[in-house]
């Protein structure tokens, strides 16, 4: 039982975590001088967040595969399409 | 339904983001214009509340009522939050003169994307407050059904989220 809330509350701070290393990346300038290589960093800090809403918050880790290979799926698909389009706005 | 909102905000980010490309001078200009800090505090509050939530349906698990009111108001509460410093976001926009339709593309998906969004959130606040009710009501051992169905759902505006910050709050 603890376990399962201990998993629960790191899952936590390791978002908050992420995203006061977003907030520092973005506000400090950072992602605006490394372009491509800062929107990597910031998109791959919030599609690990992602992943852990989904596997952990939502619990489909331990629900049918199909529905666990969709969200992270449409997770992915979204957020390299966003990549994408921000590397050809480089050119 | 999770699957078709999930559609539906994947159609409006590509979108977003695809525009961006045809507008880059406008969107980068408007972009600096919001505040990171705020986008990153409403961020920490939706994750907050999710983790309240997920809390929340262990406790009801656990068949411990009081907890799961406990974490179930504390997510009530931080949600609330996103939505106060959503409307106060809002309110300093329009006091700078920008609204939506006022010529600025940036601006208007700016409120299409977060003002959805805001409505899912405000859905998402009610499905947990009715939640709370009946969770309050129900005698004997706690069903945590429902509580898992709007916590699903509460979960996937806290997904959306994680993308739609950095999309146009970071991106530069």
């Amino acid at each position: 039982m603890k376990h399962r809330h201990l998993i629960l509350d790191l899952a936590w701070l390791a978002m908050l975590a992420a995203t006061a290393v977003t907030w520092a990346l973005g506000r400090g300038g950072w992602v605006a001088r490394a372009q491509l290589a800062g929107m990597a960093v910031v998109f791959a800090l919030a599609w690990l967040k992602g992943l852990v809403v989904i596997l952990e918050f939502m619990e489909l880790r331990h629900a049918p595969a199909l529905w666990r290979r969709a969200l992270i799926g449409a997770l992915t698909l979204v957020v390299l399409l966003i990549l994408l389009a921000y590397g050809l706005s480089l050119r | 339904m999770i699957a078709l909102e999930l559609a539906t905000f994947c159609v409006l980010f590509g979108a977003f983001a695809f525009t961006r490309l045809r507008h880059l001078e406008l969107f980068r200009t408007s972009q600096q214009s919001l505040d990171v800090s705020a986008g990153a505090l409403n961020t920490a509050l939706l994750l907050s509340a999710s983790w309240a939530v997920a809390r929340a349906v262990h406790a009801t698990r656990d068949n411990t009522r009081g907890a799961a009111l406990g974490w179930l108001g504390a997510g009530w509460l931080l949600g609330a939050g996103f939505v106060v410093f959503k409307l106060r976001e809002y309110a300093d926009k329009a006091a700078q003169g920008i609204g939506m339709g006022d010529g600025n593309l940036f601006f208007d998906f700016y409120y299409i994307l977060t003002g959805f969004h805001l409505l899912h959130v405000l859905a998402g606040l009610l499905a947990l407050g009715l939640t709370a009710i009946g969770l309050a009501r129900q005698r004997g051992r706690l069903q945590a059904h429902t509580l898992e169905t709007a916590g699903a759902f509460w979960h996937l505006v806290d997904l959306l989220w994680l993308v739609l910050f950095p999309l146009v709050y970071v991106m530069r």
